[in-house]
């Protein structure tokens, strides 16, 4: 025991350290080799040149795949945000049986295979006769996105103290006036958040937009097809550096406004006497 | 204490009749009819789920009454939303609009009369100066102190200039100290704006504190509606009694029972005649006796009084400014609590010496067994 103890404190930031090289490094390399004027990947670099972010906007594939995968991306994230909004409200504001089942039934997506998901979907879709398009995309997306916009929903409308809309009632507001004045300013920023990071989701995803996509390629799709080709690997690192730029932006705004809702939202009153 | 500045009117403001509240089989009000005057404070006291804040929620409009009627100023509120009664509240939480400053959440309310500017400015900073919140109006609602937030809420309410404003134990989350000082505050603010107010609390010394009228409620019903003097010195019934502070009671026979008096024989009192009250009926031919801790006096060496007890002291306890002393009366099956200040060294009285108390025998209150 004491053993552990004296080697442990010593070990436990080189691991920390050890940890995250781990899990960043391959990120970083990413935007390092989108500017090395050689193909390949490989250090030394040879020279530095943004040559490879230039070509992008001239790529028409990649155009359409950059439209496709916005189209996807807004349709998906409003929908789930939405379905999101009357499930959160109903799990945070209402006490029912099953009110637990149903909740881990919503979340569960987030841990099922994403294959396997993305495979029974498809037999689905084929079942319906739907013909594979970017709306089933979108259907995909909203399937996996909704979990993600739960946890943000609920975080921000947790709390959420009824007593705030009686004080607008009592003040002479009308319901529709109290929706507007007092409810959706309160869970607005947790509204945005959830669009944000259900986009943000959509944007990234590949295995289910690739099962479930017709002609049509989203961005990771089109990044797919690109790798066979060893000449485009730099267009493609010059791509995913932007994407994963997108990504960060988007997914620290979201989480800026998740918790600037649930400070909102809860309305310490007295217990901060 | 706080004498009344302006003399209350007999007009009645708040009418309750017959109201009930029934949640299924359980009944959180059970048939209380109250009459609250215009420019009374008024308080409904009682321990957690006597039905208070039902009535103050009723009043307001955030509940219906299963039957029975409300009145505020002569008009019915049966189907009248809260939006459109006379009466304001002050939440338990306050419910301050977190994502607006102090100003806004004090003309929250105003936007709708649709004032001109001026007037609104004018009406906010009033309200601001009521509450002694002057310069914090671009304060945001989550930079206050709790006792900063419950002037809001105060501000807020007062704005409106409501017929009735309504107190949901406003001072239950603020510690002790500001609590006292704001009790004084909203007794003193209550006179200088003269509306009704109607505070619901389970502190029966806020009650007693601050309210021209009292009523106690136990288990949806009221048992007592009376002013804080009357309620404390002639509690209605044992649980009144209780609730209001110490109370010590001894069994009495009912001797003989006029109009206006009784006459009972007691085993530690003897036989002792008090005034009936009001609400007393006779159930066979017991009933109890009670007196308040600090109605007993020490007598002190070769001091005798009129009317005194023998016993012995069995308990001492020391609170700083009093003692509580517990005395054993022969004949009494329960001891005697008795408060005395320590001006004359009453933390020093050793625990087995005998003692007598003087009481004053309009200190005894009859109540119904």
């Amino acid at each position: 025991m004491t053993a552990i103890k004296r080697f442990l404190p010593g070990w436990l930031p080189s691991y920390a350290v050890l940890y995250l090289l781990f899990l960043y490094l391959p990120v970083i390399f990413l935007p390092i080799f989108s500017i090395n004027t050689a193909a390949t990947p490989k250090f030394p670099l040879s020279g530095v040149t943004l040559h490879w972010y230039e070509d992008l906007p001239h790529t028409p594939a990649l155009i359409d795949a950059t439209w496709n995968s916005l189209m996807v991306g807004v349709s998906a994230s409003i929908l789930s945000t939405v379905l999101g909004i009357l499930a959160a409200r109903s799990i945070t504001r209402y006490r029912y049986p099953g009110r637990r089942a149903i909740n881990g039934l919503i979340m569960a997506p987030l841990v099922l295979p994403e294959v396997i998901v993305a495979i029974s979907m498809l037999l689905v879709m084929l079942q319906l006769g739907l013909s594979l398009s970017l709306f089933t995309v979108v259907l995909g997306h909203v399937l996996v996105c909704i979990p993600y916009s739960m946890t943000v929903l609920t975080s921000g409308f947790e709390g959420f103290d009824r007593s705030l809309e009686e004080a607008s009632a009592d003040l002479g507001e009308s319901a529709f006036g109290t929706f507007r004045r007092v409810t959706l300013p309160m869970v607005a920023p947790a509204i945005i958040s959830s669009l944000l990071v259900c986009f943000t989701i959509s944007l990234d995803e590949f295995i289910i937009a690739f099962f479930l996509t017709g002609t049509e390629a989203t961005l990771p799709i089109y990044i797919w097809g690109q790798l066979r080709f060893a000449a485009k690997l730099p267009g493609v690192l010059a791509l995913g550096t932007l994407l994963l730029f997108a990504s960060f932006v988007l997914m620290t705004t979201a989480e800026i406004l998740r918790r600037r809702a649930a400070r909102r939202t809860q309305n310490e009153g007295g217990l901060h006497a | 204490m706080l004498e009344r500045v302006q003399s209350q009117s007999d007009r009645t403001m708040i009418e309750i009749r017959d109201v009930t509240r029934s949640y299924g089989s359980f009944k959180a009000l059970d048939n209380a009819s109250l009459a609250i005057r215009e420019g009374e404070f008024f308080s409904l006291l009682g321990p957690s789920g006597c039905g208070k804040t039902t009535l103050l929620r009723m009043i307001a409009g955030f509940d219906a009454p299963t039957s029975g009627s409300i009145a505020v100023d002569g008009q019915p509120m049966d189907g009248i939303p809260a939006n459109r009664r006379p009466t304001n509240m002050v939440f338990q939480s306050y419910a301050i609009f977190p994502h607006l400053n102090v100003e806004q959440n004090v003309a929250y309310g105003l936007k709708r009369l649709k004032l001109d500017a001026g007037e609104e400015r004018r009406r906010v900073e009033e309200a601001l100066v009521q509450v002694s919140l002057t310069g914090l109006g671009k304060r945001r609602a989550t930079e206050l102190s709790g006792g900063q937030r419950q002037r809001v809420a105060l501000a807020r309410a007062l704005v409106m200039r409501p017929k009735v404003l309504l107190l949901d134990e406003p001072l239950s989350a603020l510690d002790k100290k500001l609590r006292e000082q704001m009790q004084v505050e909203l007794r003193r603010l209550q006179q200088a704006v003269g509306i009704t107010f109607v505070l619901v609390t389970h502190d029966q010394y806020e009650a007693l504190a601050m309210s021209d009228r009292i009523a106690v409620m136990f288990g949806g019903r009221i048992a007592q509606v009376a002013s804080p003097k009357e309620i404390y010195q002639r509690p209605v019934n044992r649980q009144v009694a209780d609730f209001l502070g110490g109370m010590n009671f001894v069994k009495a026979e009912i001797v003989e029972e006029n109009g206006a008096s009784l006459v009972l024989d007691t085993l530690g009192f003897g036989r002792v005649r008090t005034d009936k009250p009001k609400a007393f009926v006779r159930n066979g031919g017991a009933a109890t006796l009670g007196i308040r801790p600090e109605r007993l006096r020490v007598l002190w060496d070769n001091a005798t009084a009129k009317f005194e007890v023998a016993g012995k002291v069995v308990e001492r306890h020391y609170f700083g400014e009093i003692t509580h002393l517990i005395v054993e009366i022969p004949g009494l099956e329960k001891p005697l609590s008795v408060t005395e200040t320590n001006d004359f060294g009453a933390d020093d009285i050793p625990v087995g010496a005998p003692i007598r108390l003087a009481y004053d025998p309009e200190a005894l209150v009859a109540m119904a067994d």
